[in-house]
């Protein structure tokens, strides 16, 4: 087994209902789906984010769509206009959870590593992106 | 109803906007890039209705999405011609005032006379609500249980989500242009669908199918490439996003696709996100017509930028209806300044410390203050670990939020004055003072279904 970050097994995207974030996180690829199942139980995503989320975590599974849902209460500072968060609606809090470590077998782990990252070949690193 | 390829029965139901603010042009490359049917426009988030309410408050007139009005005097005409019919939820907390302003805009471009307009409304239960408190529904909160009475004067709105059937009646009923105040985004959508294909209230199915089209619909681009992860930076052309069409069978099965040409993607990954964008249970997403059920859809590719989305189930929606009521929830303000290397991190936190320890000695009291650094742990919290010791530059981002407007207002005065008197390396003060801003806070209710009148009226005017 190796660990890997769950950016590079999954895709994500979060959104508000007032102070509940929701995350559906989905599978690049679908034989992947089942170690999704097993590795974020609502347990972990709970311990993950700690004081981060106030209420209790519960996961919803969508197996058709490969996707997992999580409902997040209490994440958002009181939600809306209420809220002092700089992410009050909960846009960008997907990408907190891809940042999970996910134990998955060594196969698994040298075909999807580097995935969900922008190729080297791509990234701005040259001089030309500053101005 | 047109007759497409393979003699097939579709209907092209175009979505060209997400909120108001969203892509000022979309819905003229969406009339004008290929053959549509319909074009759908969200214009209302909750955050939206509470403005709409305080313009409404100023001026009896306004209320509505005001570009609408401009942009239906750049299409109506082009739109009458093709037959494209339009729903959007303009209205606001006005639909009659939108509807006024949408007649006379069909006047200047031309087309007055030959316009058959529809308003939706029954969705304001602000003078209405104290009647539904005396008749003993306490309206309490969704989240904390509250009965509303303990916020009462201070309710600044109150609107209850209507479905689809209204909106399709404005259909039935020959409207061009269907104009209404607050409905579930995904009605917009499905409306259209039921006016054609004449799908019933008891067809659950084929009902919860155009509550799927009508979710995949309403956030505009964001299922055709718009802030999809997956190899983003492969998404060609965002410049020129198309923005998504269903393309619905009476059966309930639709494909989502973009006009040919235009940029963006549309795969099963960017559907399958917005699929679970923003719900809860996905076997249970309520709406005033059917309760659906995400969980028994599937998606198949279908060619270029088209996907295929089968297998929708639906069951019949329960006895009550959303209402968001909006009510004045005091005053907060956001001060930021940029501080750069070495040791970004460690000035920022100093200076907010300086900036706390001022505000505690003037007496301010606040609800709450919140200190960020932006660049380092705004978004991702305690998850993004310690800073590490060569940032070159981060922002200090300190909220404040409390019940009176006075000592909000003179925070706004402590922010600058750190430039000269607090930790070095400082910047970014050029946008001057912050802004007082009022809150508006939301409490989600259950209002009983039957005491709730949605009306329709649809009409030619010669404005």
């Amino acid at each position: 087994m190796a660990a890997v970050k769950l950016v590079e097994l999954a895709h994500a995207r979060s959104g508000d209902k007032g102070d509940v974030v929701n995350i559906g996180v989905v599978a690049y690829d679908p034989e992947h789906y089942p170690l999704l199942v097993q590795a974020l139980t609502a347990g972990r995503v709970q311990e993950h984010f700690g004081d981060m989320v106030k209420g209790k975590v519960v996961r919803y599974e969508l197996p058709n769509l490969h996707a997992l849902n999580f409902v997040l209460p209490g994440a958002l500072g009181g939600g809306g206009t209420v809220s002092l968060m700089m992410d009050a609606q909960g846009k960008v809090f997907s990408t907190a959870l891809l940042r999970m470590d996910v134990e998955v077998p060594d196969e698994v782990a040298g075909r999807v590593r580097g995935r969900g990252r922008i190729p080297q070949s791509r990234h701005p690193n040259g001089e030309d992106t500053h101005g | 109803m047109r007759e497409r390829g393979g003699g097939a029965r579709t209907v092209r139901v175009a979505g060209a906007g997400g909120f108001w603010g969203d892509d000022l042009d979309a819905p003229v490359r969406q009339v004008e890039e290929g053959p549509i049917d319909y074009l759908v426009m969200d214009y209302l988030a909750e955050v939206t209705m509470s403005i709409l309410h305080k313009q409404r408050a100023r001026d009896p007139e306004a209320g509505y999405a005001r570009d609408f009005v401009a942009l239906m005097e750049r299409i109506l005409p082009v739109c009458l011609e093709r037959g494209i019919r339009v729903v959007a939820n303009a209205g606001g907390v006005n639909p009659g005032g939108c509807a006024d302003e949408v007649a006379r805009a069909a006047r200047r471009a031309g087309v007055a006379g030959r316009l058959r307009l529809g308003v939706v409304t029954g969705d304001d239960l602000m003078p209405r609500l104290d009647e539904l408190l005396a008749a003993g529904h306490e309206l309490r909160n969704m989240e904390t249980g509250e009965p509303l009475a303990g916020i009462r004067e201070r309710v600044t709105g109150a609107n209850v989500y209507l479905g689809a059937f209204p909106i399709a009646e404005a259909l039935g009923r020959g409207a061009d242009v269907v104009v209404t105040g607050r409905c579930v985004d995904a009605a917009l959508t499905l409306a259209p669908l039921l006016h054609e294909f004449g799908w019933a209230a008891g067809d659950h199915d084929r009902l919860a199918a155009g509550v799927v089209a009508g979710h995949v619909n309403e956030c505009g681009a964001q299922c055709t490439g718009g802030n999809a992860m997956p190899e983003w930076w492969s998404i060609p052309d965002l410049d020129r996003v198309g923005f998504p069409i269903i393309e619905a069978e009476p059966s309930g099965d639709f494909v989502v696709t973009k006009h040919e040409g235009s940029g963006g993607r549309v795969s099963p990954a960017t559907v399958t996100e917005q699929i679970v964008y923003e719900i809860g249970d996905p076997a249970a997403y309520p709406t005033p017509d059917v309760v659906a059920d995400f969980t028994t859809v599937r998606l198949s590719g279908a060619g270029k930028d088209r996907v295929r989305v089968t297998g929708a189930c639906g069951r019949p929606p329960n006895g009550w209806l959303k209402a968001s009521i909006v009510y004045a929830g005091g005053w907060r303000a956001v001060g930021t300044l940029v501080y750069a290397w070495p040791d970004a991190a460690a000035k920022a936190r100093a200076a907010a410390r300086v900036l706390r320890a001022r505000l505690d000695r003037l007496g301010l009291r606040f609800d709450e203050v919140r200190t960020d650094l932006v660049g380092w742990d705004s978004t991702h919290g305690p998850l993004a670990g310690p800073p590490p010791p060569d940032l070159p530059e981060v922002q200090l981002r300190v909220a404040v939020r409390g019940s009176e407007r006075a000592p909000v207002e003179r925070f706004t005065r402590e922010v600058a004055p750190l430039v000269l008197t607090g930790p070095p390396s400082v910047t970014g003060f050029g946008e001057g003072r912050p802004r007082v801003r009022e809150v508006a806070a939301f409490w989600p209710a259950l209002v009983p279904r039957a005491a709730v009148e949605p009306f329709v009226r649809v009409e030619t005017r010669e404005a």
